[in-house]
């Protein structure tokens, strides 16, 4: 009987239609469509389809904790989505044999004109928990959350590091025996996460939890799953033990330069271009990018930011693209492009990719791996050999000195 | 023999998924959904916790709004169906009689705004998080409820400072409150649905209101306008107006009968397909929304 796996995915399938330029979501819309197409006497399809997922077909076994990697658009967020529940799948079949909780997102419904008591309720409902068992695992979240001063405070005063450490320290405190995690530690201060990872870690060795875990952020991949499954084009492209798995999608991405085409950033952002003036860079040497991002609705972009990550998945940097006057605001079809250049790019040898965080309409939004580009090692000064790139660290530093030598007295 | 075992295993391994494994794949009718909504229950009341919060947090404004809006709309459609107009007020101060279908008339207006808007409103929660849809439209009549409390805590004094005091009619309030919810959500739940996927449905509601509070009789009798009682009828609402105007004026208006009636059946016809327009297209709400 405990043979039997706690998820099971048999030729599970996700396709989702893209309509293309006539975009039908107003009723007026489909119904001029519909006698555009009665008047041409055939239906013109400018639809397309897209297979999110595609064939896919995996068990997972009770206590096990599964990482799933991929670039963007490789059908991560579909699968967990299907798995909570969230959509449906259009062909295939999911058995989950327990409680499932899914946390996609940290913070979800939160309203940040409810305090934070109020809010953790809330929350524990919207995530599945009882009125009781919230009630029972109250001063445990707040303790964890370093949140008691400010119980009775809305949490629009709180500040962001307290609104997520806040957020994470409900979701934390699920008890299901099936727990699917998206990314939600991308957020947060290194501290909080590594608590959090911790918490994570705990639940899972003490009560065969079975966790299924999507991040960008392959370290914590190995540290914390037993296995990981590697998608790419919405299919299986390599399943096993962690780190296996995750070299082989760094040896996979190393060979594979470009992001797609266009890049729903938002419902109502599209990336249009993204664009380095050369893949390899040396270090210390200049690097100029493009960016055009197009608005399907008008929309107010507040912030936007290039983010900067090795092929670890971790940060190295980032560049700030906000703009003093506050928001940007674009009007319905509007392209905003933005030229740059980063002046002397402070990295040491090795592979990067470039990402986008977006915050428009006040929904808050990472796209990573969209460039990936190489530096190669700076040039070393004045013919002094060069420093092997093990001992360089991670950053760049270049200064100026001066020196003296003051003979003995 | 190989075979055989591996079928037992197969069998053993179908009969122990389908007591406790959760199975979805497209299409499948959902059987467990009615349960899982009453699991959910917790969550339609937070939700409509959290509205209710919400609205009254910022205490002196929100109920200044519950009340305001409809005191100023009685006023004036006070003045133009006994003014202007001079509908027949039967004996009893015209003013009342607007109140106390006003009363009803914004009962279902919350409601029906409030379920209608309801998935757009909380599309965030649907695009991430499981739980049976219907908890949102459900959960979306509490406000309108507290805000009609609110309203009938003030109506009932005033009426009974024109000297019409309660009678054993009011005892079937909670019949005509429950009447206006079932048309409420079931309208609520079709502008629900629709509006996910045609967001031009949001204009439709108000539409639809401005014009009902004209073809419902808020701001007038019926029982004095036999020829036009049983057209008046097919619009579920009209008995709802009437039977609270019947219940808060002591029975000095009349109550008819086949009226109510039609509207109860409108009411259950609405609230049954409504749930099963909203059932069909549910499971595409995360997708469309």
């Amino acid at each position: 009987m405990s043979e039997l796996p706690v998820i099971s995915v048999e030729n599970l399938s996700k396709r989702y239609i893209i309509g293309h330029e006539t975009r039908q979501d107003t009723l007026r819309d489909r119904l001029s469509h519909g006698i555009a197409c009665l008047l041409r006497g055939r239906r013109t399809i400018i639809e397309e389809e897209f297979w999110a997922l595609r064939d896919m077909s995996f068990d997972i076994r009770s206590g096990e904790v599964v990482g799933v990697i991929g670039r963007n658009g490789a059908g991560k967020s579909t699968l967990l989505k299907i798995l909570s529940r969230i959509t449906e799948p259009t062909a295939g079949r999911v058995t989950l044999r327990g409680r499932v909780a899914s946390l996609l997102e940290v913070g979800t419904g939160f309203h940040p004109e409810l305090t934070g008591r109020e809010n953790i309720y809330l929350n524990g409902a919207i995530l599945g928990m009882s009125r009781l068992e919230i009630a029972r695992k109250f001063d445990e979240i707040v303790a964890f959350a370093e949140v008691e001063r400010f119980l009775d405070t809305p949490v629009k005063r709180y500040s962001s590091g307290m609104y997520v450490r806040l957020a994470f320290a409900v979701a934390a405190h699920l008890e299901p025996e099936i727990l699917i995690v998206d990314e939600v530690l991308a957020v947060g201060d290194q501290q909080f996460q590594e608590k959090c990872l911790g918490k994570i870690r705990q639940v899972t060795r003490q009560d065969a939890r079975t966790v299924l875990y999507v991040s960008h952020n392959l370290k914590s991949i190995e540290q914390l799953c037993d296995r990981a499954i590697y998608l790419k084009n919405g299919r299986i492209a390599g399943i096993g033990p962690a780190s296996e798995v995750v070299s082989q999608f760094i040896h996979a991405s190393s060979a594979n330069h470009l992001a797609p085409a266009e890049v729903r950033l938002s419902p109502k952002l599209v990336l249009k271009r993204f664009t380095l003036d050369k893949l390899e860079c040396l270090g210390g040497g200049k690097l100029s990018y493009q960016l055009q991002i197009t608005a399907n609705e008008s929309v107010s972009i507040q912030e936007i930011f290039i983010l900067v990550q090795n092929l670890q998945g971790e940060r190295v940097g980032l560049l700030d693209l906000r703009r003093l006057g506050g928001a940007r605001r674009l009007a319905a079809g509007a392209t905003l492009g933005i030229k740059g250049d980063i002046v002397s790019c402070p990295l040491v040898e090795g592979d990067y990719v470039l990402g986008l965080f977006m915050h428009a309409d006040n929904e808050q939004r990472e796209h990573r791996d969209l460039i990936q580009f190489h530096v190669h090692p700076a040039a070393s000064r004045d013919g002094l050999p060069a420093i092997v790139t093990q001992s360089l660290g991670v950053a760049l530093i270049s200064g100026d000195y001066h020196e003296e030598i003051y003979r003995a007295p | 023999m190989v075979k055989t075992v591996i079928s037992r295993v197969n069998n053993i391994a179908e009969d122990t998924s389908a007591s406790h494994a959760l199975v979805f794949e497209h299409g499948r009718a959902d059987a467990r959904y009615w349960h899982d909504l009453w699991r959910f229950r917790e969550l339609a009341g937070f939700l409509a916790w959290r509205d209710i919060k919400v609205r009254y947090k910022q205490a002196s404004l929100g109920v200044a709004w519950a009340v305001l809006q409809p005191v100023i709309q009685t006023l004036l459609l006070t003045f133009v169906f006994g003014k202007l107009a001079k509908m027949p007020a039967g004996g009893l101060p015209y003013f009342l009689i607007v109140l106390c279908g006003n009363l009803a008339w914004q009962l279902f207006t919350a409601a029906f705004n409030g379920a209608g808007n309801s998935l757009v409103g909380n599309s965030h929660l649907i695009s991430k998080v499981y739980f049976p849809r219907l908890v949102v439209p459900i959960s979306a009549l509490a406000l309108a409820l507290v805000d009609f409390g609110v309203m009938l805590l003030l109506t009932v004094p005033t009426v009974a400072f024109y000297g019409i005091l309660p009678t054993w009619q009011i005892f079937y309030l909670p019949l005509f409150v429950l009447l206006a919810l079932v048309i409420a959500l079931g309208a609520g739940l079709w502008i629900a649905a629709l509006t996910v996927k045609y967001r031009d449905f949001r204009f439709i509601t108000p539409f639809v209101l401005q014009i009902g509070v004209f073809v419902t009789p808020v701001g007038y009798r019926t029982d004095f306008l036999p020829n036009w009682r049983d057209l008046l009828s097919l619009n579920p609402l009209s008995a709802v107006v009437d039977g609270m105007r019947w219940c808060l004026l002591g029975g000095r208006t009349n109550l008819y009968m086949p009226g109510v009636a039609v509207s109860a059946l409108i009411g259950a016809i609405l609230l049954g397909t409504g749930l099963w327009y909203f059932r069909q297209t549910e499971r595409r709400f995360a997708d469309e929304i």
